[in-house]
């Protein structure tokens, strides 16, 4: 079973699928982590708990509100995004003229803060959310079974993350934010409204790990600790990527979900490791990360 | 070579001649209601308390001294407990060589993720920290000898030095103090060396400190590998008060306990940790009936002394006072 070509197709192709989709979370929630940590400096240690939030939006909306999913796939990123920005109102701004250490810290607390309420109403043991009629069922390949939702997953973080790729290096507004990152004095003199900027960025960060969320609901049952758990594999993609360059937390996150799913098929043990191990090894190399500029 | 002509050269300018006499008199304070409180509280409780100031003050010695935030210390803490534990259980040895192995382990994992780490700065240094502490977390999780999800139980407690047997609460308590004590002393000593003056220079102001001709790579990869091992050392001496390893103490939330005990008191201050330690464990103690509220709690408290109090209560009260505390 474990031998190098010893192993049957169907197990491979899927846990490459797995892997590939796990890849896609830690795409998308890195890429929120790059956005906001570009312009406001700030490792938001919140990330898995907006994504979490972001399931559990989706899940009240349609359990209270009986919106389902499609609806919730834009109102859950928007809920959760607003929140952020409410945050970087009145928490963050607060801390951008201290030491970056100290965002990590109040994230953190935030994170504690909001995993807590959530596990006090809906305890730990997780809430199903039914994936959406339209990608129920799947299409038999024939030398494997690929469920729609699953597909579906895939396509949409790619479709988000190159997205904001194409937002952030190809557009005028990507250009003042970039410009912004460098230098945002003098982007304000130009008369740009940083501020502004920098809290519609970490919405717009934070309604990412929101919108990962939503795709992660009707796959996991949808629970208070899910985020706590995919988070720290999230900032060793960071480490591994680089945070240079929005490109490098897309290709690394991909990259690093099939590895591990590869890793999962023949030596099933190393599989929650084989992340960090790889960390280790980019840290022994190429310190400032695969697609990070050197500091 | 060049380098420890430099250290002696500037120790004598920046460094007052042994302890302050306000140091002292507090440590002697310390010293007495310690001897006095196991008959007025629990033992076991002011033994958990004890265990934490000792590992709250050698993460400040990283972070507060070093400007390194480290966000797993939970690995050498929780590392330290496990291997300790196995060797009072399983190889029998006496508490006081289980304790040793205990720290010295999380020594040498310390030096092993230090070496790493230090490769980064500021918050990729701590992302890197606590990556390497999940990977420590998931090795207790599945290797043999951890016990899985049951942890390390019912680990005998032992005769110290073969002679004296710890079984008895107030016996172990004494062991704990003096362990404990000593090791916070020993931090004391480091942080008021030239060695924690050359830390100091380099959380100031590192280009200088590498424009002086320090080597400074190595003054952090030996802060970690000591804070590292002064944890391992609370983390070995706590698996023996409560017999038990368990994956509570290598999980990443134990890293941010010390982190918010270390912040709650004041960083950098020699008793804030100390202080933030025994706040924090005492208020665990009192308010466990809340359950996940005692989260949201610490989460506020976080946010608060991020924002508000970011001196902390040593910290307050040293700028009150006018002298460092």
């Amino acid at each position: 079973m474990f031998e190098l070509l010893g192993v049957p197709p169907q197990v491979l192709l899927g846990q490459l699928l797995l892997g590939l989709i796990n890849g896609s979370f830690y795409a998308v929630l890195s890429l929120g982590l790059a956005v906001i940590f570009g312009l406001l400096n700030i490792i938001n240690f919140a990330h898995g708990a907006l994504y979490m939030a972001g399931a559990f939006v989706a899940w009240m909306l349609l359990h209270y509100l009986g919106i389902g999913y499609w609806p919730a796939l834009f109102l859950a990123p928007l809920i959760v995004g607003a929140f952020g920005i409410v945050l970087e109102r009145t928490m963050l701004s607060r801390l951008y003229h201290l030491d970056h250490l100290y965002g990590l810290l109040l994230t953190f607390g935030l994170a504690l803060i909001i995993q807590g309420l959530f596990r006090n109403y809906y305890g730990i043991s997780g809430l199903p959310y039914q994936i959406p009629d339209l990608l129920s069922g799947g299409h038999n390949l024939g030398f494997m079974f690929l469920p729609n939702y699953r597909a579906w997953v895939v396509a949409a973080s790619v479709l988000v993350c190159f997205g904001t790729w194409f937002m952030i290096e190809k557009t005028r507004l990507g250009a003042y934010l970039r410009a912004a990152t460098e230098n945002p004095v003098l982007v304000g003199a130009f008369g740009v409204n940083v501020p502004l900027m920098i809290m519609l960025t970490y919405g717009f960060g934070v309604a990412l790990a929101g919108f990962a969320g939503v795709l992660a609901a009707p796959i996991y049952s949808v629970n208070p600790t899910m985020g706590e758990q995919l988070i720290i594999v999230v900032f060793a993609v960071v480490v591994i990527g680089g945070m240079g360059s929005i490109m490098g937390a897309i290709v690394t996150g991909y990259m690093l979900g099939i590895i591990e799913g590869l890793t999962r098929v023949f030596y099933p043990e190393g599989s929650a490791v084989v992340i960090f191990v790889i960390m280790a090894i980019v840290l022994m190399i190429k310190p400032e990360g695969l697609f990070g500029r050197p500091a | 070579m060049a380098m420890q002509d430099k250290t002696t050269d500037i120790a004598p300018v920046v460094q007052t001649a042994g302890m302050p006499a306000l140091h002292k008199a507090i440590f002697a304070v310390m010293l007495a209601a310690l001897i006095a409180l196991p008959f007025f509280v629990y033992p076991v409780f002011a033994m958990k308390v004890m265990c934490f100031a000792l590992f709250a003050a050698a993460f400040n010695l990283l972070l507060g001294f070093g400007g390194l935030l480290s966000f797993g210390h939970a690995a050498y803490f929780g590392g330290a407990s496990y291997v300790a534990a196995h060797a009072a259980k399983v190889w029998g040895l006496t508490p006081e060589l289980s304790v040793l192995c205990g720290a010295a382990a999380a020594g040498v994992l310390g030096l092993a993720i230090g070496s790493l780490a230090i490769r980064r700065q500021g918050i990729y240094f701590a992302m890197v920290t606590l990556a390497f502490a999940q990977m420590v977390y998931f090795v207790a999780l599945q290797a043999e000898f951890t016990g899985g999800e049951d942890g390390i139980q019912s680990v005998p407690r032992g005769d110290l030095f073969g002679l004296i047997p710890l079984a008895d609460n107030i016996a172990l308590y004494f062991f704990v103090l003096v362990v404990t004590f000593g090791g916070i002393l020993m931090l004391y000593r480091i942080v008021h060396s030239p060695f924690g003056q050359v830390l100091k220079a380099i959380r100031e102001n590192e280009p200088r400190a590498i424009s002086l001709g320090y080597d400074v790579n190595r003054y952090k990869l030996i802060v970690f590998t000591l804070s590292a091992t002064m944890a391992g050392l609370a983390g070995a001496t706590k698996s023996q008060v409560f017999q038990l390893a368990s994956l509570t103490d290598v999980h990443w939330s134990m890293s941010g306990e010390v982190v918010l005990m270390t912040l709650l008191g004041g960083m950098g201050t020699i008793f804030g940790p100390l202080v933030g330690a025994a706040m924090i464990v005492t208020m665990q103690n009192y308010l466990a009936t809340f359950g996940a509220w005692v989260t949201v709690i610490q989460g506020v408290i976080f946010v608060i002394g991020v924002l508000v109090f970011r001196e902390g209560i040593i910290g307050v009260l040293s700028r009150w006072l006018k002298r460092p505390l």
